[in-house]
Parts: C-alpha cells; structure tokens; sequence
C-alpha cells in the first residue's frame, strides 16, 4: 500500500514549525497509524534524518499516551477510537494524509506530534479525587451503589486523558474531561460529600490553564474514544452554580 | 543462602506479629525523611500516596507523561479478593493455597499468604477511592472467575479494571502532591542507583525533555517500575516499558530472582505480520464463556464455521476436564503452542487457535454476552476488523507477566539495605507462574499496606540524609553522561527497534514457551554476537539535549540485551519444569511441566560480579504450612 504523509514538524516549543512530506510504498494495510510512523523512522534514521517524535505507550486504546489530528480528524477517523487503533486500511491506497498535532493554547507543543498534556494533571490536582487516607476505609459492600449508578460512573470515569476533547474543540475547552471526573466522583456516595468544592476548584484551574469556555458544539462527544456524553458537562455545571452560589 | 527474614509463628499470625512489633516513627519526625519512589503504576502511586500520608517526603519519579500513563492501565479482566461474597467456599486460606500452587510451589509461603489477607481490605480501600466495581442490581459488589481456580474471587470494572484502579490510585497520589510532602517528576527515567555505604540512598535521573542528567538523594529508594516481558519485543505490555531501573540496580549490587520465568497469556491476538509492534491481549475472562479449539487436521483450509462438531478438538477440555478452559495460563499457553507447532493453528500464519463464542451465545443470548464482554468485542473489530460474534476469535500466547524479579525479603527490601521493590519488578508472590487476578492485587497491595510498614521499620534505624551530592553520585552522573554519549557516537546502521526486534525473536524461539538445553546454548552465543554488533552497529539519531525517543530507546535496549543473557543463564541452570519454565527434557509422559522438588525447591536469585560473572545464590523454600503436591488440573 501507497501513502503519502504530511506531517507537521516542529523542533521545540519555541520554533516555528512547517509540513514535510514523506512517500511511502511499502505499507501494509493491517499496520496502525503508529506501526506506519515506526516504518517511517526507520528510513529516516537510517537516511541520517531526524525521525519524526509521536507520542504512544500502550498501542491499544487506554493509555491516553497517543493521539494527533489525521487529515483533520482529532485522533482518528474512525469512530470514537484512538490514534494508536487506527489502521490503514481505514485508507484507501494512494491516499494523502496530513498528520499535525493537537492544537490548544493549554497544550503547548513540544516537538513534531507531541503536545504537553499536563494542565490535565494540574485540573485534577485541584480536587479530581475522594480525600479517603490508605486504611480508613469501610468494609466494601457496606455502602450499596446501585448497578445503573455504578454503570453511570464507570462511563464517566472511562475517560483516558488523552485530550482528543480539547483539540477538536473551536474553543479548546476542557468541559468534557473536567466535567466527567466532577461526575464520576459525584454520583457515588462515597464522592459526593466533596463535590462542591471539588466542582468549583477543578473548574477554577480548567479557566487557569487557559482552556476555553464550552460552547455545547457537541464535537468533543463525537470524538471521544470512551465515548463520554456531554451529559456530564451539565452536571459540572450545576454542582458548580450550586456552590458559587 | 539468603535470609527472607519470614517472621516466626504460625502463617496466620506472621504480619500481625510483624506490624505489632515493626519500628515506627514519631509523626512530628517523619517530615525529616525523604523516600524516592521511581514509577507511578499501581504499586508506585499506592505506595507513595500511603508514605506521604503518613507524613514522609516522597518523590516520585516516572518516564511518562502523566503519572496516570503507567502501564496498570492496560489490565483488564479484573483483581482478585477473597471476600467470599459467593459463599462459594473461598476463604484467605484457600486464595493462600490456590497462589502457591498456580506457582508450582515455588513461591514463598508466608507473603502468599501475606498477600491474600490483605485482599479484603484493598477492596475496601478502592471502593472508598471511588472504583466503581460492577454490581449486583441489589446493589452489592459482583465477582467472577478466572483461570486456575474454582471460586468466584475476581472484582472487576467493565474490562477495565486496572484503568480505574490506577485512577484511585492516581488520584491519591495526585491529592498528596497537593495537601502532602509530595512531588512528582513526570519525564524523568532512573538510569542508575546511588549506594552510600552499601546503601541505597538516591537515584540519578535524565529528564526526557531537555536530557538533564541529575542525583537526587533521600533515605530509602522504592522500584516499582513494573514488569520486563517488552524484552520479547511482541508481547501485551507497552511500547516503553522496560527493564533499565531494576537492571540498573541489579548492576550495583541488588540481586536478580527467576529471570527467565516469564508468563505467556494465552488470549493475546495473534502476530498477523512483521511490521507488527505489540500484541493486544484479550482478557481471560473471555475464558469462562469462550471454549477453545483447534481443528483435527492439522494444516486444515476450511473457515471455522465450515469445520463440523465432530472435527473439531476442544483440547483444554479434553485434556483437563476439571478445569477445561480455565486451565492455568502456563498450561493453556503451553497446549496451544503444541497444537501450534503440530500444524493445527489457525490464521493465515498459522500461529492462532479459536475462542468461540458461539454455544454461549445460543445459550445466553447475544445480549448477555454483550453486556459481558461487549468492550472486547469492540477492541477486537478495532483491531482486527472482524466480528466475534458472528466469528470465532483468534487468540495465541504472548509474553506478558514477568514473575522474576529483583529478589526481595519479607519486607520488600533486596539485599541492598534501603532499597525497596514492589509490584512486578519484584520476585515475590507468584512463584513461577501467576494466577490471573494477582497481579493487580500484588501490586496494590504491596503499596498501600505492606511497604508504608517495612520502609517506616527500615527508616527508623536510620539518620536522616543531609547531603545534597556525594563522590558516589558525581560518578554516577559522570557514568550515565557518558553512556548516553556512547550510544549517539557509534553511528552504525541498525536502529534500537532492530537490535529490539532481533533479542525478542531469539528469546521467542529459544527460551519462550519451551526450553531445551542445546537451544539455550545458541542462544546465549546468538545474545553475545547481538550485543557485540549493538556496540558496532547501533545508529541513535539526534542528540542527549532534547527530546530523544532513538536514544530513549537505545539505553533500554542496551539494558536489555544484558538482562537476556542472564534470562537465558537461569533457565539453563535449573533442570526442571516448573510453571511457565518449561524445559523440554523435564516433563512426564503426557507432556507436563515435571518439577524437581529434590534438587531445585529454591528460587535462584542472581549476581552480576563486577567482571560479567553470574554468582549463584539460592534462597531455599520451605513448606511448612502446605503439602507440596504435584500440580494437577486435570
Ligand atoms: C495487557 C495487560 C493486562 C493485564 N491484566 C491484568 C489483570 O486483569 N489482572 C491482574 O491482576 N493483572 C493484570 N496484568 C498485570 C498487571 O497489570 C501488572 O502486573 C501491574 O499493573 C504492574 O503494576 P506496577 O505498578 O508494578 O507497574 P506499572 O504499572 O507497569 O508501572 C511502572 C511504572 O514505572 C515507571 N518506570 C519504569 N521504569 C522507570 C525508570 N527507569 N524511570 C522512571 N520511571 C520508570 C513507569 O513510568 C510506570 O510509571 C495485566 C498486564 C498487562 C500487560
Ligand atoms: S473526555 Fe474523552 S476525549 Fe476528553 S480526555 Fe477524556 S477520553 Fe479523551
Ligand atoms: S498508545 Fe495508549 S491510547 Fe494510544
């Protein structure tokens, strides 16, 4: 299989980065975006070249590690999946693609593909958690969670971090990540003595990083790879009037 | 022979014994302290966020992005307990004697027990977190089974439960860099151990963003930097994951246990071609409704559906009808590379056989196997394009479990006094072959309960560090500098990933699956002409002051291509099958693993001189609370 790449490089944060463009002909169609970008390197070292840096850990959809904009879908054009489980046969032979980064003001760019994702550490820093010590915790079954409601939190708390709901964003907010950790925490018992305060700090770090505001376009759901519902930005927002209140 | 410092007292008592009567230290000192955990996975986040509660200093230290990236992430099938919500009969003793027996006895009794006691109160603790476990709709938690056992012990969330169970340990952790004495280096690989008087008493570290080769010095030192099966190249763990921290120690002094017993899952998919760079696993609970099978003719063209009843060979069944598909893994991976090589795989090449679905979905309906299993379902149509349901899965086995590790005592500790190894990087709980649902539990708890004791018992003993830098560490730096220097100036024409490719498929076809004696020996020269070409031949692009992912790459390598020779050492040295060792001149006459309780009841634990020489040590393991028995599922 033949593809043309289009690829975005960009030394470090500072520079001013441009598109290259790369022919290969010697691909394979079960091969996954990342496997093409290994194939790739690999003539590039070999020819003295720089290879090309990306981002990917697990290669199978949960790490959150991986991700770029592929022909200007954010991640992948695939439904709701990952870079990393991309394949090219999702292709068709002699196709062109443009590969760039993830483009937010929060997410800065460190090299080629790469973004730095840390304002998601710093988001959860602020409150993302149950304030419980190791060892002062009731026998398990003690507190009984429905199986809709314990359902309902593992689908917020499914998400990967991977920041697919920033970059597809026309305002680069983090309603979506933010929101479905304030919801997951929120809807069990065990979370929900914390969730105002929690609401209001997260989401007073989310507009620190320089994230912007949601706008509901609905475009983050749509490429999310968990498939995590804009639902969730409702509730976020409602534990966070309740409490500025 | 190595003292495992195993408390005295019966089985049941030995922890006990061991908190009533373990050193402490007075709250108001222990700000005075500073740990340096390196890794940020299950065991590195329990452990830290559980020193720092206490009260410690803690800095943490992980290669990734984000602490939250740890390859915990990946597991799926779920973690095991013995709450015995069932009434099935399952009880502390039983998780005991089913761990010790799944390892084929060559595991150390009292932390196998250890660990199996605080299953409770791990569940209990991720509960509290905000892990949300699938439930009953009556609202209490649900378990499952997995392989190698007969009760209902496996919590699990979606097919995601070490996901949730790193973002409870994830959050914990993250909240002690807000509230506690905490900070977090993300980006930042240990590339070498500091000793001070035979001490462990810091790490050097290269930040992977701008090359900075640094010391950091503190009171004790915690590996938890995770499993060694990437040395296969193909296997289910991720891109980066590597050997270099434990390695690294091991270099300095810290002894290597049972290298070569690693575990091969049997539900990974297939290799499909050579560009392939990991193989994706599929959980084993997959097992409990999927019936695994071959075709009877060998080199058989007809697609699945076309094969009738009567030719097909559901072997796990046939050959271990108690436990049939849920046979252990060393066993299952072991039956299905024998199908394999006698012709019967599956898959254009070869190298797979079925996971049907098809009687539990007449049995169940659709519907029920959905809502079981329906996200692996899903990851196999991303992965592979095809529909398991209306087709059987293909699966094979994969590297993926490293049950060796650095040999640590009772408490965790190697025999470098100080440092400290917990979850996969040590070799401790499994023996040699790991029940499914352990790992994540072993990792969990060797954070959150056992080592906020021991390393408080060890600190205790100890001064509070002072200095800042030392004649030990500038060397270490010096060392390290000079390495990464060594690996951009070779400038040959084959990459890392090459060099990577080319261990993995001598480790593969040599000491894989199956060992033999004359095998082994190519090996270990195929090892040594590999390594001399790595320092020949090795092409690292770019430069050590940037983000450098060939020269990342490269040092792991580096690390690897030793660790391989001392993997393939050990499983020449002992003679005798065993779990997931299998040497093919040991075995009964149907074929399974026959162990040597004579000669080889020990773990081989190993030293690297100064002058590459492997010094034997044994740490002799004695049953005193479980017959020894031959281990059969049949
Ligand atoms: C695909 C898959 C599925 C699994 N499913 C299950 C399951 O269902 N149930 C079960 O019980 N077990 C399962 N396991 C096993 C289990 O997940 C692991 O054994 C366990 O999570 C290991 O945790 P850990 O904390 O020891 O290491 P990891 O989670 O691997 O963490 C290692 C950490 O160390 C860091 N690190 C490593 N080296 C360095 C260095 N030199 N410098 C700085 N940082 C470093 C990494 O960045 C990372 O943070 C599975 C494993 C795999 C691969
Ligand atoms: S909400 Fe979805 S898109 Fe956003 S970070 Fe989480 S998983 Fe990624
Ligand atoms: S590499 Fe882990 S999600 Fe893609």
């Amino acid at each position: 299989m033949k593809l043309t790449l289009n690829i975005w490089r960009q030394s470090n944060v500072q520079a001013k980065g441009k598109f290259e463009t790369y022919l290969l002909e010697d691909l394979d169609s079960h091969m996954s975006v990342p496997e093409m970008l290994d194939h790739l390197n690999d003539k590039l070292i070999k020819n003295r070249k720089d290879p090309v840096a990306f981002d990917s850990d697990c290669r199978e959809g949960i790490c959150g590690q991986c991700g770029f904009v592929i022909n200007g879908h954010v991640q992948s054009p695939e439904e709701h999946a990952t870079t990393c489980q991309t394949h090219l046969r999702s292709f068709k032979d002699g196709d062109v693609l443009n590969l760039e980064p993830f483009r937010a003001k929060a997410f800065p760019i460190k090299k080629d593909l790469c973004v730095d994702r840390t304002a998601f550490d710093r988001i959860i820093a602020k409150g993302g958690y149950i304030s419980v010590n190791t060892g002062q915790a009731p026998e398990a079954n003690g507190i009984l969670i429905g199986h809709e409601e314990a359902e309902k939190a593992f689908d917020a708390a499914s998400c990967i971090g991977c920041g697919a709901c920033v970059a597809v964003c026309k305002n680069a907010s983090a309603a979506l990540f933010t929101s479905a950790k304030i919801s997951h925490l929120s809807m069990l018992p065990q979370g929900k003595i914390e969730a105002k305060k929690r609401a209001v700090a997260m989401v007073e770090q989310m507009d620190k990083e320089g994230f912007g505001a949601c706008s509901f376009t609905e475009a983050c759901e749509a490429v999310c790879p968990q498939s995590i519902s804009i639902s969730h930005i409702v509730t976020m927002n409602k534990e966070y009037w309740k409490s500025s209140k | 022979m190595l003292n495992s410092k195993v408390p005295p007292g019966p089985i049941q008592e030995k922890w006990t014994q061991y908190k009533a009567n373990c050193k402490l230290i007075n709250p108001s000192n222990r700000r005075k302290y500073k740990v340096i955990v390196v890794g940020t996975g299950l065991a590195g986040s329990s452990v830290s966020s559980s020193l720092s509660e206490l009260g410690f200093q803690v800095e943490v230290f992980t290669f990734h992005e984000s602490p939250r990236r740890a390859h915990s992430v990946a597991a799926q099938g779920g973690i095991n307990a013995a709450k015995d919500y069932k009434n099935d009969g399952d009880s502390i003793w039983r998780m005991f004697y089913d761990t010790v027996k799944g390892g084929d006895f060559r595991s150390r009794e009292a932390n196998v027990y250890r660990m199996a006691e605080c299953s409770l109160g791990l569940i209990d603790q991720a509960v509290a977190q905000g892990v949300p476990f699938a439930r009953e709709y009556s609202g209490y938690l649900s378990n499952r089974s997995f392989g190698g056992v007969q009760v209902s012990r496996t919590f699990y969330a979606r097919g995601q439960t070490g996901q949730q169970l790193l973002q409870g340990a994830y959050q914990a952790l993250i909240r002690q860099s807000e509230v506690g004495l905490l900070t977090i280096h993300t980006r930042h690989e240990m590339l070498d151990l500091i000793l001070e008087e035979g001490k462990a008493k810091g790490i050097v570290s290269r930040n992977l963003d701008n090359g900075q080769v640094k010391n950091h010095m503190a009171d004790a030192v915690i590996l938890a930097t995770g499993g060694y099966g990437k040395i296969y190249y193909l296997s289910t763990l991720a891109m980066n994951c590597n050997a270099t921290a434990i390695w690294r120690a091991h270099k300095k002094g810290a002894f290597f246990a049972a290298p070569s017993w690693t575990q091969f899952h049997p539900t990974s998919l297939p290799q499909m071609g050579e560009y392939q760079s990991k193989l994706t696993l599929m959980s084993e609970s997959l097992r409990n409704d999927g019936r695994i099978w071959v075709p009877k003719k060998a080199g058989e063209t007809r697609s699945a559906r076309e094969i009738p009843e009567a030719e097909r060979d559901y072997y796990l069944e046939r050959k271990y009808p108690s436990f049939g598909n849920l046979a252990p893994r060393d066993i299952s991976s072991r039956a299905a590379k024998e199908q394999i090589d006698a012709g019967h795989g599956i898959g254009p090449l070869r190298n797979a056989v079925y996971l049907d679905f098809s009687d539990a979905i007449q049995r169940d309906g659709k519907e029920v196997i959905a809502k079981k299993y329906g996200n692996l379902f899903g990851m196999y149509k991303k992965i592979t394009g095809m529909d398991a349901y209306s087709e059987p899965m293909m699966i094979s086995p994969s590297a993926h479990f490293s049950m060796g590790g650095l040999w640590v005592d009772y408490e965790l500790m190697s025999n470098l006094e100080g440092l400290f190894v917990l979850g996969e990087a040590n070799f401790a709980d499994h023996g040699a072959n790991r029940l499914g649902a352990n790992s994540l539990l072993q990792a969990c708890v060797d954070g959150y309960f056992i080592a906020p004791h021991t390393v408080m018992n060890y600190l205790a003993g100890e001064k509070p560090i002072q200095n800042k830098t030392s004649a030990n560490s500038e060397k270490s730096i010096q060392d390290t500098e000079q390495r990464m220097a060594k690996l951009l100036s070779i400038q040959g024409n084959t990459t890392a990933e090459e060099f990577h490719k080319a261990l993995g498929k001598v480790l593969y076809t040599k000491c894989g699956l199956s060992r033999k004696r004359s095998e082994l020996l190519e090996a270990q020269k195929e090892l040594k002409a590999l390594q001399e070409s790595f320092y020949k031949d090795l092409i690292v692009s770019g430069s050590s002051d940037v983000i450098n992912f060939e020269l990342e790459k490269a040092g792991r390598v580096e690390d690897y291509l030793e660790l391989a020779q001392l993997i393939v050492e050990d499983a020449l040295q002992r003679e005798e099958s065993c779990g997931a060792h299998f040497r093919v001149e040991h075995q009964t006459n149907e074929g399974e693993a026959k162990r040597n309780d004579q000669e080889f009841k020990y773990v081989s634990v190993w030293e690297s001189t100064s002058e590459g020489e492997y010094k034997l040590h044994k740490e002799l393991l004695d049953f005193e609370a479980i017959q020894i028995s031959e281990r059969s599922y049949k």
